[in-house]
C-alpha cells in the first residue's frame, strides 16, 4: 500500500494535518501490537478506525493520548511531536479522550463527573450547553455516576470532555452494546459535533453507523493501518471492506 | 458518689474519656493511613515512626528553638509532611518506575555520603547517618529533576511498599532511641490549656475533665471532619477519589497525577504528624510511641475498611471508646479487645465496616 494514498486529502496541499501518525509502534508489556500504524487527520476531519477485535484499534487511540506504557514512532499534535510526552502533557494540548468503557467514576456523582477533567484550551462547551446537548444528563445530575444507563453514561463520558476545550476528541467505540435510539442520538452529536468543528477519531466495529458520520475509514488489520477509504466510496468498496471485517 | 451498673461514675467517665483520646488518635492515624491507601495503593507502615517524628519535632521546636505548642502544632506537620515527601519522591515512587537509575543514585550518594561523614568527619553513627539520608536524597532529587518526566511505570505489589515503608519505620526510630533513648522526654501542657473543669449533673460531681484532653478531642474532630470534607465534598477531593478509582485515564484528562500522589503521601503523613504533637503532652514523647499505637490502628483500619474515609473516623473514635468500656467492665480484655472485633469483622466482611469488596 503506497504511502500517500493513507494521508488525508489535504496533506500533499498546505495544509497540515491536526493529527499526524507514522509508523507508530506500541507496546503492552512484552507483548507487541502495534507494528507500524501511519495516518493523517484534517482538522475539522471525521476519520474511523475500522478493523476486527484485536486489530490494534484501541490501542492506537492509547497511543495517541499517551497511555500505553511503551511506544515508538512518531505522532504530531498539531505541529507538536508528542512520542516523548506523558499523557497528562498530551491532553493539554487540547485532546479529548473517550475510553472504551467509558470511565466513569463511580465515586463521583454525575456533575463531578462532568467537571473533572480540567478545563485545557479556552472555547469548551459551557455546562448548559452539554445539558443541551445530552438533556438526560441534567435530570441525573447529583446521581453516583455509575448509576447511570450505559446510554448515560456514553453521553456522560463524551459531554465531560467537551467543557475542557480540546479540539481533538477520541472516541472508542461509543456505540458500543447502545439501543438504536441512543445510536442515533450519539450520531448526531458527532455530526453537530464535526460541525462545531471538532476533529474526531473514532474507533467503530459498526461500519454502518460509521458510514453516517464519518469522512473517510481507515482499516486496520494486525497492528497496522492497511487501507483508507473515502466515505464517498464506501459503497464502492463494501465487499472489500467485508473481506477485511470478515462479516 | 454516684454509680453506674455499680461502676463510680468518675471511673467510668474518666475511661470513657481516655477511650476517646486513644479514639482520636486511631482515627486520625487511620485517616491517613486510608487516605494513603487509597491513591497510593501502599500500607504505610512508617505511619507510626512518623507520628512519632511529630511529636519529636515539637519537642526539638521548643527545646532547641525556643517554639511553643501552638506553633508546633503547624510547624511539625509541615516539616515532617516535607520528609514524607521526600520519602515518597526517593524511596516510594522508584518502585514503580521501570528504570532503577533513580534508586542507584540515591544508594550510591547515601553509602558515599555515610563514609564520608562518619570516618572522613568523625562524627557518630547517628548524625553520619541522617547526613547521608540527606546527601542521598538530595542527589536523588537532583538527578530526579534533570531528567525528563517518567512516562514508563509498572505496577508493584502492595507488598513492596509495605516492606519498604516498614524498613523506613525501623530506621527512623531507630535514630531517634540512638539520640535519644528510650525513657521518653517530657513535654508540657501548654498554659492555656493547663488544669480542667468538674463536670457536674444535677449537682452531682461526674468526673473531672482536663482541658487538654479536652481540647485533643475537639481538636482532632475537626482535623477529621475537615478532611472528609475536602475529600468527599470538593474538586480536589474529586480528583483525589477518581485518581484512586482509576488514575490513568485522571492523567489522560491532563491532570498531573505523579504531583497528587506525592502531595496525598505528604498530607497523611502530615495528620500523623500533627496526631504526635497533640500526643506528645499526654504521652511521654518516646521513640516508640508510634510503634505501639500502629499496630492497633492497623487493626482499626482493617475492621472500618481499607481506604474509607468515613469509615475510619468512625472506627477510630468507637473503637476508643469500646476499649474504654472494656477496661471498666472487663480489664482483662482491654488491650485484646480491638483484635477481637477484628477476626469477628473479618469474619463477617472480609472488606471491612464501611470497605467497598472489590
Amino acid at each position: 500500500m503506497a504511502e500517500a494514498a493513507l494521508r488525508a486529502p489535504g496533506a500533499a496541499r498546505a495544509s497540515a494535518p491536526l493529527l499526524g501518525i507514522s509508523n507508530l509502534e506500541a507496546w503492552y508489556g512484552e507483548s507487541h501490537v502495534l507494528h507500524g500504524v501511519t495516518f493523517d487527520v484534517a482538522p475539522g476531519e471525521v476519520v474511523t478506525l475500522l478493523g476486527r477485535n484485536g486489530a490494534g484499534k484501541t490501542t492506537t487511540l492509547r497511543s495517541i493520548i499517551g497511555i500505553m506504557s511503551k511506544r515508538t514512532g512518531s505522532v504530531t499534535f498539531d505541529g507538536v511531536e508528542t512520542i516523548r510526552m506523558p499523557s497528562r502533557a498530551i491532553a493539554r494540548l487540547g485532546m479529548g479522550y473517550v475510553p472504551e468503557e467509558r470511565g466513569i467514576f463511580a465515586s463521583l456523582s454525575v456533575y463531578e463527573n462532568l467537571m473533572l477533567p480540567p478545563v485545557v484550551k479556552p472555547g469548551g462547551l459551557t455546562v448548559e450547553q452539554i445539558y443541551e446537548l445530552f438533556p438526560n444528563l441534567r435530570e441525573r445530575s447529583g446521581s453516583q455516576g455509575t448509576k447511570l444507563s450505559g446510554g448515560e453514561q456514553q453521553m456522560l463520558s463524551i459531554g465531560r470532555i467537551l467543557r475542557t476545550g480540546a479540539k481533538l476528541l477520541l472516541l472508542d467505540e461509543p456505540t458500543e452494546g447502545l439501543a438504536p435510539v441512543i445510536v442515533q442520538q450519539i450520531g448526531r452529536t458527532i455530526e453537530r459535533l464535526k460541525r462545531d468543528g471538532f476533529t474526531i477519531v473514532l474507533v467503530e466495529q459498526n461500519f454502518r453507523f460509521a458510514q453516517t458520520v464519518a469522512d473517510r475509514h481507515y482499516v486496520m488489520e494486525q497492528g497496522k493501518v492497511v487501507d483508507m477509504i473515502p466515505n464517498a466510496e464506501l459503497d464502492r468498496n463494501i465487499e472489500k471492506l467485508h473481506r477485511y471485517l470478515g462479516v | 458518689m454516684i454509680t453506674i451498673f455499680g461502676v463510680p461514675s468518675a471511673a467510668l467517665f474518666g475511661q470513657l474519656l481516655l477511650g476517646l483520646i486513644n479514639g482520636s488518635f486511631y482515627a486520625i492515624l487511620s485517616l491517613g493511613l486510608a487516605v494513603i491507601f487509597g491513591l497510593l495503593n501502599i500500607i504505610n507502615f512508617a505511619h507510626g515512626a512518623l507520628y512519632m517524628m511529630g511529636a519529636f519535632v515539637a519537642w526539638m521546636l521548643l527545646n532547641y528553638l525556643g517554639i511553643g505548642y501552638w506553633w508546633a502544632l503547624i510547624l511539625a506537620p509541615v516539616i515532617v509532611g516535607g520528609v514524607g515527601i521526600l520519602i515518597e519522591r526517593n524511596y516510594i515512587a522508584p518502585l514503580s518506575f521501570s528504570d532503577q537509575r533513580q534508586s542507584f543514585v540515591l544508594i550510591g550518594a547515601t553509602a558515599i555520603g555515610f563514609l564520608v561523614l562518619s570516618f572522613g568527619f568523625s562524627l557518630s553513627a547517628t548524625l553520619a547517618f541522617v547526613g547521608a539520608a540527606v546527601i542521598g536524597v538530595a542527589a536523588a532529587s537532583i538527578y530526579a529533576w534533570k531528567r525528563p518526566s517518567q512516562s514508563s511505570t509498572v505496577h508493584v505489589d502492595h507488598l513492596y511498599g509495605l516492606l519498604l515503608t516498614f524498613g523506613l519505620a525501623l530506621i527512623i526510630q531507630g535514630l531517634f532511641r540512638n539520640q535519644y533513648g528510650v525513657s521518653g522526654l517530657p513535654y508540657g501542657i501548654p498554659p492555656q490549656l493547663a488544669g480542667g473543669q468538674q463536670i457536674r449533673l444535677f449537682d452531682a460531681p461526674i468526673m473531672f475533665m482536663p482541658n487538654y484532653r479536652a481540647w485533643v478531642i475537639v481538636a482532632s474532630l475537626i482535623v477529621c471532619l475537615a478532611t472528609w470534607f475536602m475529600i468527599e465534598k470538593t474538586k480536589l477531593g474529586a480528583y483525589l477519589r477518581a485518581a484512586t478509582e482509576n488514575p490513568t485515564l485522571v492523567s489522560a484528562f491532563g491532570v498531573n497525577v505523579p504531583l497528587m500522589i506525592t502531595l496525598t503521601y505528604g498530607f497523611g503523613v502530615a495528620l500523623a504528624a500533627f496526631a504526635g504533637v497533640l500526643a506528645a503532652p499526654i504521652y511521654s514523647v518516646n521513640p516508640n510511641m508510634g510503634a505501639d499505637l500502629i499496630i492497633v490502628v492497623f487493626a482499626v483500619v482493617v475492621i472500618g475498611g481499607m481506604g474509607s474515609i468515613l469509615g475510619s473516623i468512625v472506627t477510630g473514635f468507637t473503637l476508643g471508646l469500646v476499649e474504654g468500656f472494656t477496661k471498666v467492665f472487663y480489664p482483662e480484655a482491654s488491650s485484646t479487645v480491638i483484635f477481637v472485633i477484628m477476626v469477628l469483622v473479618l469474619l463477617v466482611k472480609p472488606a471491612g465496616l464501611f470497605g467497598r469488596a472489590s
